[in-house]
């Protein structure tokens, strides 16, 4: 078990090199806390350019926009995107988890359920197990960032329970989540 | 659920087929046959029966409702076409005494079905006797029939035994007919979906739900060894957890005490063992509990997902999936976890393998350039047959006889959630002969029963 977690960790950071080595070039990964900014105001803008170009709400095929997306306190989003099939965290992922960590430190009688989801392009077995990968790598770097493992819990729904309806790819990259929910 | 009815099987009068038996066999293995023409003769009942049975049942004519069960039933398999009832020649009382041949050959019928149905009131309760014959209207005899007693509500089951005497006659495989069906009734909106575990009969009658739809459930399967008995997931009390269920008592309980997800949980074919997926701090592994041992033991050891785990029919060998190669493919192991082999190469990712009844196949759902398919493949992995392809379609269910796989489909939604459905579909192992299973609800997750016991 400890090696599995050692090996993931290691993976996660190697991954984080290849994330960053691949999105160099591209405005929206500066400097981390441009990136938000960039993405939210980017998405916010493209909520009102033609259909067709919705497809700018993703990187890759993560989802980098900001429909669908809650707060778990105040300027601290609710949820993380996943590519196909990964469970890798990216940069704006992690962005994400580090302002929920920081906030949950602050708020240490809060407890929460990291909720893992998939699109609807999956068996629903192997979606399940997915949901459960996916929030468990919230948790772990929850935890990497200092809340104890005992605050969180993790609750997959596979793809049960999507937040957009649509069969499309821009639908499918909004239900690919972990979304942390107060549980208190 | 209520306390099972069912059916007393007092007589069971097999009259034997004369020597020489020459009725026109019909051989399912191939695909698109001509079918073979049958008549189905409303079942007699004679007006005193009619008017009591009328009474119990509020059914106009209950020879004729048996008649059509059986007509049904036989030609949903595409291996029978009905003779309209318009173009008999013969009333039923007089056909099913002595049919006359050429009567029914005239028509261009093959085969003859007739019957009797007869009130009979035993030890002060009100049953139904039911004579069936088959007849070979080439071969001008009887070559098969029985009769039974039962309670008048189990008439349907009366034709669905019926069906299976006839499709085990005349394709000399056993019949599944007599079987039902769980599966996941869906109601509502995509992203609030309310799932209830819903059990039909095999042709989608006598419906009924076993769960309020209060909480999330998943992936029911019969037990093969007790159709009484079954699995599925619960997400209650917000722990998604395996549970059995006792269809007869209600009886519910959850299946072991894993921190954890348990989840893709299926019987072994003796009934006596469980296999599953434990998901836990983000590894999924395959786990059998021993339900009479209450030993449970890990099979799988990889830091990927394995689910979606299916015994071999002999118990001998699990079928899997796994990522561990970077997609979903499918795995074989021996039944205590050694030899774990891959077997699925073709191109795209593969998922739910299922292990056939009959042991030689496995049917699983593939994912390639968009598309879903089922398909069967030998258990080594070669000869992969996709059988059907579609937007979104998965879970196949073998009909206990192995012939036909019973599976869901999901169709596209639009960009604001419309046009979407889930339904289940079957098809014959032939590929041919794909049928819309009809349901009360949207429905997904089909677990075909093996043929009932009493």
């Amino acid at each position: 078990m400890n090696l599995n977690k050692i090996l993931k960790n290691v993976f996660l950071v190697v991954m984080f090199g290849l994330i960053v080595t691949a999105c160099a070039t591209k405005k929206s990964v500066k400097t981390t806390d441009s990136t938000t900014s960039t993405t939210t105001k980017a998405a916010e803008t493209e909520k009102a350019v033609p259909i067709e170009k919705l497809g700018a709400l993703m990187q890759g095929d993560v989802y980098i926009g900001s429909d669908t997306v809650g707060e778990l306190a105040s300027g601290v989003p609710d949820r993380v995107f996943f590519a196909t099939n990964e469970i890798i965290l990216t940069t704006a992922s992690r962005e994400t988890l580090r302002k929920q960590a920081a906030w949950l430190r602050q708020n240490p009688d809060v407890t929460v359920v990291v909720e893992g989801h998939a699109d609807e392009r999956g068996t629903r077995e192997y979606n399940l197990a997915l949901g459960e990968r996916r929030a468990n790598a919230a948790k772990d770097y929850l935890m990497t960032y200092g809340v104890s493992s005992d605050r969180i819990k993790v609750l997959s729904y596979g793809k049960e329970r999507p937040v957009d309806s649509g069969s499309n790819p821009l639908s499918w990259s909004k239900n690919r989540r972990s979304v942390t929910v107060k549980a208190n | 659920m209520k306390k099972n009815l069912y059916l007393i099987l007092l007589i069971y009068f097999v009259l034997k087929p004369s020597i020489g038996f020459s009725l026109v066999e019909i051989d399912i293995t191939r695909g698109n046959l001509d079918p073979m023409p049958i008549s189905v003769s409303p079942f007699f009942t004679n007006n005193e029966s009619n008017n009591k049975i009328k009474n119990i049942l509020d059914i106009e004519n209950l020879g004729s409702e048996i008649s059509k069960v059986i007509e049904n039933n036989l030609v949903k398999t595409g291996l029978f076409d009905a003779i309209e009832k318009e173009a008999f020649l013969q009333k039923p009382d007089i056909a099913h005494l002595k049919p006359r041949f050429e009567d029914w050959a005239l028509i261009k019928s093959q085969v003859l079905i007739t019957g009797k149905v007869t009130h009979k009131i035993i030890n002060e309760k009100d049953y139904i006797n039911v004579e069936f014959k088959l007849w070979d209207v080439l071969g001008a005899k009887m070559v098969d029939g029985f009769s039974l007693t039962t309670t008048p509500r189990s008439w349907r089951r009366v034709g669905h035994k019926i069906s299976d005497k006839v499709y085990e006659r005349l394709t000399g495989e056993s019949g599944y007919f007599d079987t039902r069906i769980i599966y996941v009734s869906e109601e509502g909106p995509k992203t609030q979906r309310v799932k209830k575990l819903a059990l039909m009969d095999q042709d989608g009658f006598n419906t009924k739900y076993i769960t309020l739809g209060n909480e999330l459930v998943l992936t029911p399967r019969f037990n093969p060894a007790d159709d009484k008995i079954i699995t599925y997931m619960s997400y209650f009390r917000n722990m998604p957890r395996v549970y059995i269920v006792n269809l007869q008592t209600g009886e519910q309980k959850v299946v072991g005490d894993f921190r954890g997800m348990t989840f893709a949980p299926r019987f072994s074919p003796d009934g006596k063992k469980l296999i599953m997926s434990l998901a836990k701090d983000g590894n999924s592994e395959i786990w059998v509990r021993d339900l009479e041992t209450n030993i449970q033991e890990k099979l799988t050891d990889h830091p990927s997902i394995d689910t979606s785990p299916s015994y071999s029919p002999d118990g001998k060998f699990i079928t899997f999936n796994s990522d561990r190669s970077g997609y979903q493919q499918i795995y074989v192991m021996k039944s205590d976890g050694s030899k774990v082999k891959r077997i699925s190469f073709g191109k795209g990712i593969y998922g739910t393998p299922v292990w056939s009844p009959r042991g030689d196949l496995i049917a699983f759902t593939k994912l390639h350039k968009g598309k879903f398919f089922i398909g069967v493949m030998r258990t080594d992995g070669t000869g992969e047959r996709l059988l059907t392809e579609n937007f979104y379609q998965e879970a196949p269910s073998w009909s206990p006889n192995g012939r036909i796989i019973i599976f869901y489909r999901e169709t596209k939604s639009d960009n604001d959630g419309q046009g979407f459905s889930a339904k289940l579909w079957s098809i014959d192992l032939t590929g041919y002969n794909e049928r819309l299973v009809k349901t009360e609800t949207d429905a997904s997750d089909p677990s075909w029963s093996s043929l009932l016991g009493n």
